[in-house]
């Protein structure tokens, strides 16, 4: 953005017109460490894409399991190496597809999940050894985990080496998206559970990925992206270790999801300063012994706020740049949105689109070829440099509110992320915030885009609760109750609920039974409404 | 001719959890000096009809991103006109496809706003069908 002669970055950085090597030397110097060394500004592993590109992870999931099985085979058919499971909002929000409150919800913006026989179904034909599989769920991530490792088991998979994640970063719900059930001090408990399970029986499974995505989707800089998901993982570590962990034993699966929209040279600083910080905390201010708990591990992705409606074929080449700016960033996985995501759900060719422009990269310009290709550049490390300062600012308002759990419960983040928004939209319209084909380059001939709207299946709504219903019949309801009363002591108690979990979903207690259980005891978010 | 201020009820039916939307259309409503007033997530159509008569709103605006704006606005629109509220300006902004647009005009949903509209679109149009 330019202020007369001026260019500032979004986080709030001028620009100049040239850099020279006193500009690295002014802002701190460069990281002379190599990659694979702490701090890890270059990127985590010594060799990076060289050893193992990036993995693909498009966003997929929609109405039912079946449906979402073939969307999954089709995407391993052509290439995609990870899976990210994308489900409704009855699910995310813990309510069973038959509950009132799901109401025109089933299966419409991903898919539905009542019972352990949903899983059965998506992941039927798929080795879950040899694919990663990414669970987008938040407010019943506990649940859904437990299904998760309630299937492998039945597959006779061993626990130990299963991997996989799960978004479950409940915080960042609160400040956006808001798929958020219980209030803000449970929610985080449950979390805690997740990592404490996870890191004595599932060890190799990212129970948690903090997403500054969506606080940055919601209006906040890049700086405060990562300064707020760095908060937030603060959070739950401190969490764990409350319980006696050990440091060492679960910070190395914590892993994040940041967002690539915008300049490309402020993203990719963003990226490597957020490296080096991130490490700092873990293994200065927490002292952690294994330097792999400092890792920054990533999937960067998406850039959603910065598709348009307007000329969505557009979105195509912005996809492109974007998937860029994750590969200079030396993300481990990369997910790009769809052209036509400011639509509909993705159709399969658009999801292709993405994947191709991700294997373009790798695969044809060069990406993969070396680490770091922009490191040394006056330019990149001295923003480097300047972005990590405007991280520690953007942590240290949030330690002047009194911490993120308090900012998050009070709504003061909520709030100021709100307000950057405003003043974004208020941008857009001014033309002050560029965006091509909406306020520059506009297209009068007010043609109509050539996008397939994806069908919402009307009758598949029914088809999921008679489903529901079959499986409510079929399952052994004394158990079912007794696996219930447990999850509810245990929560009561204040113990962890993991193992009741996994014992409930196993004898197919629904998604909205157990969230009703956990209600009972810990009650509903109250959303403070602040401007 | 003396000016009272239009009341505004911003809504978010359903469980969609989007909301940054509906809270840039509260910012823009508060700064053109509407009365405004925003309900929170996931509001069934119940608590929003109940909500916009206790307080009296003249404009009822609903925020729905997850696709799911034709059953949540036909169920709103019925119990609208059962509470006797079928008469206050109603409009619905969120991810609406073109084709959907003109059915929920005809439903009753005056203004329909695709997410590319403009704040101060929507603020005239208030002004001008809401006095």
């Amino acid at each position: 953005m330019s202020t007369d002669n001026k260019v500032i970055n979004e986080s709030g950085i001028e620009i100049k017109t040239l850099y020279t090597a006193e500009d690295i030397e002014q802002s701190g110097g460069i990281d002379q460490s190599r990659s694979g060394e702490a701090p890890f500004t270059r990127g985590i592993h010594a060799e990076m894409y060289r050893k193992r590109p990036f993995t693909m992870r498009q966003y997929t999931g929609f109405a039912n399991a079946a449906e979402t099985n073939e969307r999954f085979l089709y995407l391993i058919a052509n290439g995609q190496t990870g899976l990210n499971v994308a489900f409704d909002l009855a699910t995310q929000c813990g309510y069973d597809s038959d509950a009132p409150e799901a109401f025109g919800e089933v299966g419409r913006v991903g898919m539905a999940v009542d019972t352990l026989k949903d899983f059965e179904i998506a992941f039927d034909g798929i080795d879950l050894e040899k694919i990663t599989v990414s669970l987008t769920v938040n407010g019943t991530a506990a649940i859904l985990i437990a299904m998760y490792l309630a299937i492998a088991e039945k597959r006779g998979y061993d626990l130990a080496k299963l991997r996989g994640t799960a978004q479950n970063d409940i915080l960042k719900e609160f400040i956006g998206r808001g798929t958020w059930i219980f209030p803000v001090e449970p929610s985080v408990k449950l979390v805690a559970d997740t990592i404490e399970y996870c890191a004595e029986n599932v060890p190799k499974y990212s129970p948690v990925s903090v997403c500054g995505y969506h606080i940055r989707e919601s209006g906040a800089t890049p700086a405060e992206e990562m300064g707020y998901a760095f908060c937030i993982a603060k959070a739950y570590t401190d969490r764990a270790l409350e319980r006696g962990m050990d440091i060492d034993s679960f910070a190395g699966r914590l892993s994040y999801n940041f967002n690539i929209f915008g300049n490309l040279f402020e993203q990719v600083a963003k990226f490597r300063a957020g490296r080096r910080h991130w490490a700092r905390i873990i293994l200065d201010q927490y002292g952690a012994k294994d330097p792999k708990s400092g890792w920054l591990r990533m999937i960067a992705g998406g850039g959603g706020f910065g598709l348009t409606i307007e000329q969505p074929e557009n979105n195509i080449m912005r996809g492109a740049y974007y998937a860029l700016v994750g590969a200079l960033s030396g993300a481990q996985t990369m997910a790009l949105c769809c052209y036509d995501e400011a639509y509909t759900i993705p159709t399969p060719k658009a999801q292709r689109l993405s994947l191709r422009t991700m294997q373009l990269l790798t695969e044809e310009i060069g990406l993969a070829d070396t680490v770091d290709p922009l490191g040394g550049s006056y330019y990149v490390e001295t923003l480097t440099n300047e972005m990590e300062d405007k991280i520690v600012e953007a942590m240290d308002w949030v330690e002047s509110q009194g911490g993120i759990i308090k900012a998050v419960s009070e709504g003061v983040i909520q709030a100021k992320v709100s307000e950057h928004a405003f003043q974004r939209q208020k941008d857009l319209e001014s033309g002050a915030y560029r965006k091509v084909g909406v306020n520059c380059y506009v297209d009068e001939s007010n043609e109509q885009p050539d996008v397939e709207l994806h069908p919402y299946d009307e009758d598949g709504d029914r088809l999921q609760r008679e489903a529901l219903q079959q499986v409510r019949s079929d399952r052994n309801q004394a158990e079912v109750d007794l696996c219930l009363e447990t999850l509810r002591s245990d929560a009561q108690a204040g113990r962890n609920v993991m193992n009741a979990l996994v014992s409930a979903v196993k004898a197919y207690a629904s998604v909205g039974e157990m969230t009703s259980v956990l209600i009972d005891v810990y009650g509903h978010y109250d959303e403070p409404i602040r401007f | 001719m003396t000016t009272k201020k239009i009341k505004v009820l911003i809504a978010k039916p359903g469980l969609d959890g989007h909301d940054v939307g509906a809270k840039v259309v509260v910012r823009a409503m508060m700064e053109a000096g509407f009365e405004t007033i925003y309900s929170g997530l996931r509001r069934t159509p119940e608590a929003i009809t109940q909500q916009a008569r206790d307080e009296g709103v003249d404009v009822i605006g609903l925020s729905i991103l997850s696709g799911s704006h034709k059953p949540l606005c036909e169920k709103m629109r019925q119990l609208s006109i059962q509470g006797g509220l079928e008469d206050k300006l109603w409009i619905v902004g969120g991810n609406i496809p073109e084709d959907d647009r003109q059915y929920l005009q005809q439903l009753g949903f005056l203004g329909v706003f695709p997410t590319e509209a403009r704040l101060n679109n929507i603020i005239e149009f208030i002004r001008e069908h809401a006095s």
